[in-house]
């Protein structure tokens, strides 16, 4: 049978996952944890602490700012020692409540035994009504919050919920610790978002690179399958390994040959992604009533002497997890949270660590060098690539241009930023940068224009109503 | 023989003729009647058609302020007082004269007072520098260097100094176009009017983070201390975020306020002689100890009055 996979472009990057062997391991509490307020998509949470109060681990920080907004929890208990500015790791300021650590002690109703809750509630609502009170955010990179993704728009359905452990990123393995150790809750996760959607079908998709975890979940949906008539209908699917095949829509092409269209959502063509850890994460929130305070960190590179899969409590300094493996090797020469392929440079290590964090990486001078960039020679490997469909090259010389119509009308705003056609281009074009640039700038301008839109349309729809109602109503003088 | 060619020449001239009238009846029947003024006030222009004016070029402008009703939203930066006096003698308006305005890069964030805390290796653009992260040193509101401002420019008047790492504006060829404010992604230069014989007061950081970190940063930046603010007796400058401006309608060029500043974050230029700054911060200190002693006396009379009214309801 031929190996399934996401139909244009891609890449294959080396594999590198050799922290794959390293157990899950919890990291010590920090001395102080830095939680930030914007740790999802959307608007910033509200705080509800103020500065001197004291709280437990799991007790709420700040609730969501708006519909697409989340809630924070303390991942620790303590003092809120200051609310403000900090600078996070790409040095810019962001709001975070600083906590001091004393001791470890949980909210009361967090069931912190290791037994399995395999029973699920009977309303699907409840469930995602658990989902919005745990702070669950989707862990896959984008940190969109999951009980808005559970709750599709009226007049359309979801037929298949999509669970994602590809992590086709090279050198992450964290998702891959978690399928092989926590496999069990991924399942239960997964039979909850089922339920809440109110689908009949889930496949929990798995890249051909981790032939154990693929074994083991199949073993464990087999296992589970007595526990209930929610557990039927999940099956593990093997696709090929192929970069980026984690990326919703490419997903959603592999697995069930369904195109979204530009600007369209999953749930266009009737299919919902969720990651690996945030179903592990709505199994903690909705069966074990814990919030969304730590998740799983690989700390890898070949230049690091202490590989290892972390699972770190939110608001962790980076140093301090560095520290703890030994502290940052002379060879290092850039570190990375994420995957070499879409992680960010940190500019600054004593950032904390955010409920989207999935990886710190070191690389050494060696291995991000630079090509110098010469001219464009037309090979069209950029356009190969790309899994969107898009034309970087074109992309690239309209972002030097600033020409915001044509970068739109090229669809720059499909971009995935996966980073595919700086991987692939042989003259050494920061590809990438340019068009990333580009995407937000043309994201900003057609968010404006919405919002202009939708102004107007009140401010019509106002006058009108104003104009009815005075020939409507006789006029009293 | 002859007859051929007396026939050709005959018809190909009526051709011509007929060809001749049909363009000239066309001409006539879709004629665009231009205001001639348009063209007389285009001339009258710099003709960079820079946009600095807000409009596409020169013949957008010529063609828009011969339609307005006055000239209060015309005004050519380039040409400056003496290029609006000649669009306003053409179409009979009268203009309010403008100071002449320069571009002012307000980051003194050079190599050695502003320490790199990483090192670059994207795509030499401040636009994507800004996009990917805060910067290559601990100060994430100063200047990026990548030069934006310099390829904006087109009258060549922005240059990158190599020692500092920040550009230059020379303030013969800077026609205040506005072409770098718009470039430059962290808002940093600023279209200040150019002063009396070029003097002029600026606060030159935009930093908005508290001052200890400020500090850490850089060594020249404003750390919000508000010593200029108080200094300052004719209300020019503005304590906001953390960080000082002087208004340039308001200030009076007396320089008290960068005599004073702890860190050097306030700039005089084209001052004819160099700042005393101990003759100016004993004068300032002076003043403001009268000030004080007088404010303390004001309140010893307040309190007076109160004391001998309590004396005498207890006795």
């Amino acid at each position: 049978m031929a190996r399934r996979t996401f139909s244009i472009g891609g890449v294959h990057p080396a594999d590198s996952k050799i922290s794959r062997g390293c157990k899950l391991e919890y990291l010590p509490i920090p001395p102080t944890v830095y939680i930030a307020l914007s740790q999802h998509i959307g608007a910033p949470a509200k705080p509800v602490v103020t500065v001197g109060d004291k709280v437990k681990v799991g007790q709420v920080l700040a609730e969501p700012g708006g519909f697409m907004s989340a809630y924070i929890h303390s991942s620790v208990s303590g003092t809120v020692k200051s609310i403000g500015p900090r600078k996070d790791l790409s040095g810019n300021n962001q709001m975070v409540v600083e906590i001091a650590v004393e001791g470890d002690e949980w909210m009361e109703n967090i069931d912190r035994s290791d037994t399995l809750v395999t029973d699920l509630p009977e309303d699907p609502k409840a469930i995602i009504e658990k989902i919005k009170l745990g702070g669950v955010v989707g862990l896959g990179g984008a940190t969109f919050p999951t009980h808005v993704k559970l709750s599709p728009p009226p007049g359309k359905t979801c037929e298949m919920l999509i669970i994602n452990g590809c992590e086709c990123e090279p050198y992450l393995t964290s998702d891959f610790r978690t399928l092989l150790e926590k496999g069990e809750q991924v399942v239960i996760g997964t039979a909850l978002i089922k339920k809440a959607l109110g689908v009949a079908k889930a496949t929990i998709a798995i890249e051909d690179n981790k032939l154990e975890a693929i074994e083991h979940i199949n073993k464990v949906v087999d296992s589970l399958k007595s526990k209930g008539p929610e557990y039927s209908g999940i099956e593990v699917l093997s696709l090929m390994k192929k970069y980026p095949e984690g990326g919703e829509k490419q997903l959603i092409d592999a697995v069930m040959h369904r195109q979204v269209k530009s600007g369209g959502l999953p749930i266009d063509v009737g299919a919902v992604v969720d990651n690996v850890c945030t179903a592990l994460a709505v199994y903690e929130a909705v069966q074990k009533n814990k919030p969304l305070i730590d998740n799983s960190v690989t700390v890898t590179g070949e230049c690091f002497p202490k590989q290892a899969n972390l699972i770190v409590r939110v608001g962790t300094p980076l140093n301090y997890v560095i520290d703890y493996l030994g502290g940052v090797p002379e060879a290092a020469a850039k570190v990375i949270s994420g995957g070499p392929m879409m992680g960010k440079a940190i500019a600054n290590l004593e950032a904390a660590t955010m409920k989207g964090t999935g990886g710190l990486l070191f690389l050494t001078r060696e291995q991000t060098k630079r090509m110098p960039e010469s001219n464009c020679i037309r090979c069209g490997k950029c356009a190969d690539a790309c899994p969107m469909g898009l034309e970087p090259f074109l992309l690239n010389r309209l972002s030097k241009a600033g020409d915001m119509d044509a970068l739109e009308a090229n669809a720059v705003q499909d971009c995935i930023m996966c980073g595919c056609c700086l991987y692939s281009c042989p003259a050494g074009i920061p590809l990438l940068d340019t068009i990333s640039q580009a995407r937000g700038q043309v994201m900003g301008i057609m968010r404006a224009r919405a919002a202009a839109a939708k102004a107007a349309a009140e401010a019509a729809k106002a006058a009108a109503e104003a104009a009815n109602g005075s020939t409507g109503s006789p006029t009293v003088k | 023989m002859t007859t051929t060619i007396i026939w050709t020449i005959a018809i190909i001239s009526g051709l011509g003729l007929l060809l001749a009238l049909t363009l000239y009846l066309v001409a006539q029947r879709f004629k665009v009647v231009e205001d001639p003024r348009i063209e007389l006030v285009e001339k009258a222009m710099p003709g960079a058609n820079c946009g600095g004016c807000g409009f596409a070029g020169c013949h957008a402008f010529a063609d828009s302020a011969v339609k307005a009703p006055n000239l209060d939203n015309h005004y050519c930066p380039v040409g400056g007082n003496e290029t609006m006096k000649k669009v306003a003698e053409i179409l009979g308006y009268e203009i309010k004269e403008k100071a002449p305005m320069v571009a002012v890069v307000r980051c003194n964030g050079t190599c050695d007072a502003r320490p790199r805390t990483s090192e670059y290796d994207g795509s030499i653009s401040c636009k994507v520098k800004a996009s990917l992260y805060a910067g290559d040193t601990g100060c994430s509101f100063g200047c990026l260097g990548c030069g934006d401002c310099v390829a904006a420019c087109k009258f060549g008047a922005l240059s990158m100094n190599p020692q500092t790492g920040l550009p230059v504006v020379d303030e013969e060829k800077c026609t205040a176009c506005g072409a770098c404010v718009k470039a430059c992604p962290k808002a940093i230069i600023e279209l200040r009017k150019k002063g009396p014989r070029g003097m002029r007061e600026y606060v030159c950081c935009v930093n908005k983070d508290k001052g200890p970190s400020v500090k850490k940063a850089c060594a020249n930046a404003c750390i919000g201390c508000g010593i200029c603010s108080k200094t300052c007796t004719h209300d020019a400058i503005v304590l906001e975020n953390n960080v000082a401006y002087i208004d340039f309608e308001k200030c009076k060029l007396c320089r008290e306020c960068e005599a004073m500043c702890p860190t050097g974050a306030i700039h005089g230029v084209n001052f004819p002689k160099p700042i005393d700054k101990d003759a100016i911060k004993a004068r300032v200190q002076e003043r403001q100890k009268k000030a004080r002693e007088a404010a303390a006396a004001a309140a010893r009379q307040a309190q007076e009055p109160e004391q001998i009214k309590k004396e005498e309801s207890n006795g």
